[in-house]
């Protein structure tokens, strides 16, 4: 899984690996195969890699019916009996009954499925999907999902599949990579993304405060101060002075009051409220973003916001205890 | 308004086209356009000039095609200098190219003295007339055409292990074949009507370079009723040729015609 922002480079980063673009300096390799490199001056041609490509909006042939698209990479490869291969493949695909049509006349998931069929006809060792679902309705683009799914399990090679939904990404795979404006903020298994998101896109995404910070000094009580952008954090940590840590806050360990707290909580900041919404499914919680320094996100229920009159602009604490944060390298 | 002078404007451009064309068509005499046609120096004439177009069209198709290919898809220091030279023949006057064409392909010529022989008042000068002139109406669309085709198709078709050569044939020549017939037809029908580039560079020679424009004009100046009748003649063979043109391609489906590049 590939995910990242639009225009964070994912699109790039496959035409890269499958040759349509050329990269400035590096080294791609597949299978101990080497197919560029910039310090050999060596380069294949995407057509000699054993690379499939399914485009976000598929590209079809559109002069060609939907066996002769499947068939197409079988024919420049002049394989044997392609036709007859490509037929075995559209029933393995389940859409035998659309071989005579053209393109034009498919729906968005059915194109999807011949892209797809077309790019395995040629037996790949790596597939690259860039956001499949992405040119489907809503509707069409759950059922397709749920199919695809069932089919990349399925696979024998390898796929980078990629997309701009961090969901998508954790429903499909196994191993992630984020790209941030170009480079790679994170990779390594689902699990470890989720529960230890090094993006501001994930964690935004996961629904989680994420601040990024290097260790200060130890306190009286046996914190740890942690500089961040905006601010200082208490976190009760075991971390060495000196280090870069990312610390996570749970929208839900956030405490709201429109009066300076006289708790516990070592960590209280204060600013205006930028924006109050709804959380899905009923909207009975409310989250509330308050422009302090550093900015924080409040999970609040909704009945606790009105007795409070927060509104947007209004200024607010936002404290946590030192036990709400959570730190990791 | 605009209306009224798009209306106003389209009669008297189809005045303008039709009270010629029909003026020559009522003048034919009917008892005579047979035996006109069996007249040896017609026929000479009308077969000259189909079989020197046929053969400078295939030659623009042949050499335009890669020719256009090229400008579409690729970016070269001097382009546009090239783009412009290819262009020139379409807004100079015939008879200066033929004149340049004397000078380049005659005995004296850097051209004439590269192929040792003089190229004027052949038949095969002609052709190099008609290709001269004629290439620029064939390689403005067929630009055209490859420039609009979807480069994510040739991208698709890479990674489904197609060289470039394969690609071409089975995806881009079947992608803009209506605007490369558009551009031949064009090409066709302007070579068959090319007259001052090859009085100028291969000479009025009945039965070698004398192709119907030419014999028009010479009727003209003595028989004015031979020169109707060949006048019509050329008028029927351009409007069949666009005519077929646009039934063939407007078979080819929906979203191609004469002009219109078939984008995907």
């Amino acid at each position: 899984m590939l995910v990242g922002e639009s225009g964070s480079g994912k699109t790039t980063a496959l035409r890269l690996l499958a040759g349509l673009l050329e990269p400035a300096e590096g080294r791609i390799e597949l299978d101990g195969l080497t197919y560029f490199d910039s310090s050999r001056n060596l380069s294949v041609v995407p057509h000699k890699r054993p690379i499939g490509y399914v485009a976000q909006d598929y590209a079809l042939f559109p002069h060609l019916n939907v066996l002769e698209n499947v068939a197409f990479g079988l024919r420049a490869l002049r394989m044997p009996a392609p036709l007859r291969r490509a037929s075995e493949l559209l029933e393995r695909f389940g859409i035998t009954d659309l071989a005579e049509r053209r393109p034009a006349q498919l729906s968005g998931g059915q194109q999807q499925r011949v892209a797809l069929a077309r790019a395995l006809a040629i037996e790949p060792r790596l597939l690259l999907l860039d956001e499949p679902l992405a040119a489907l309705d809503l509707s069409t683009r759950r059922v397709v999902r749920a199919e695809l799914i069932r089919l990349l399990a399925e696979l024998p090679c390898v796929t980078i599949y990629v997309t701009h939904s961090p969901a998508e990404a954790l429903l499909f795979g196994e191993r992630v990579t984020v790209l941030e404006k170009g480079r790679v903020s994170q990779s390594g298994a689902r699990d470890d993304l989720l529960r230890h998101p090094r993006s501001s896109y994930v964690a935004e995404f996961l629904g989680l405060n994420l601040y990024r910070g290097v260790v200060g000094s130890r306190t009286d009580d046996g914190l740890v101060r942690v500089s961040v952008e905006g601010g200082e954090l208490f976190l009760a940590e075991d971390a060495p002075i000196g280090e870069e840590i990312h610390v996570v806050v749970d929208p839900r360990e956030v405490v709201l009051s429109t009066e300076r707290p006289q708790g516990s909580a070592r960590n209280v900041f204060v600013g205006p409220i930028e924006e109050i919404a709804p959380e899905p499914p009923l909207g009975e919680r409310v989250r509330v973003s308050v422009g302090s320094r550093p900015a924080l996100i409040a999970e609040v229920t909704r009945a606790a916001a009105s007795a409070m009159a927060l509104a947007p602009g209004r200024m607010a604490y936002a404290s946590f205890k030192a036990t709400g944060a959570r730190a990791y390298r | 308004m605009i209306r009224a002078a798009a209306v106003g404007a389209g009669v008297l451009l189809l005045l303008l086209l039709g009270i010629p064309i029909a003026s020559l068509i009522l003048r034919v005499p009917a008892a005579s356009l047979a035996t006109r046609m069996a007249d040896p120096a017609i026929q000479e004439a009308l077969r000259l000039s189909l079989v020197t177009t046929l053969i400078s069209t295939l030659l623009i198709v042949l050499i335009g095609t890669p020719v256009a290919y090229v400008l579409a898809t690729r970016d070269f220091p001097g382009k546009r200098v090239v783009e412009t030279l290819i262009d020139l023949p379409m807004v100079l006057p015939p008879t200066v190219a033929g004149l340049a064409l004397l000078l380049a392909f005659g005995r004296m010529g850097i051209a004439g003295k590269i192929l040792g022989f003089g190229l004027p008042f052949t038949t095969l000068a002609v052709i190099v007339a008609q290709v001269f002139m004629a290439a620029p109406f064939f390689i403005a669309p067929a630009r055209a055409g490859f420039a609009a085709l979807d480069r994510r198709l040739l991208d698709a078709a890479a990674t489904l292990r197609a060289s470039e050569g394969y690609a071409f044939a089975r995806v881009v020549l079947p992608l803009t074949l209506p605007s490369l017939t558009a551009g031949a037809a064009m090409a066709c029908a302007r070579a068959l009507g090319e007259f001052g580039a090859t009085i100028t560079f291969a000479g009025n020679l009945p039965g070698v370079t004398q192709t119907m424009p030419l014999a028009v004009y010479v009727a003209f100046q003595s028989d004015l009723e031979a020169a109707i009748v060949l006048s019509v003649l050329l008028m029927i063979l351009s409007f069949g040729l666009l005519l077929g043109l646009r039934a063939a391609t407007g078979r080819m489906g929906p979203a191609s015609s004469l002009a219109a590049p078939i984008a995907r």
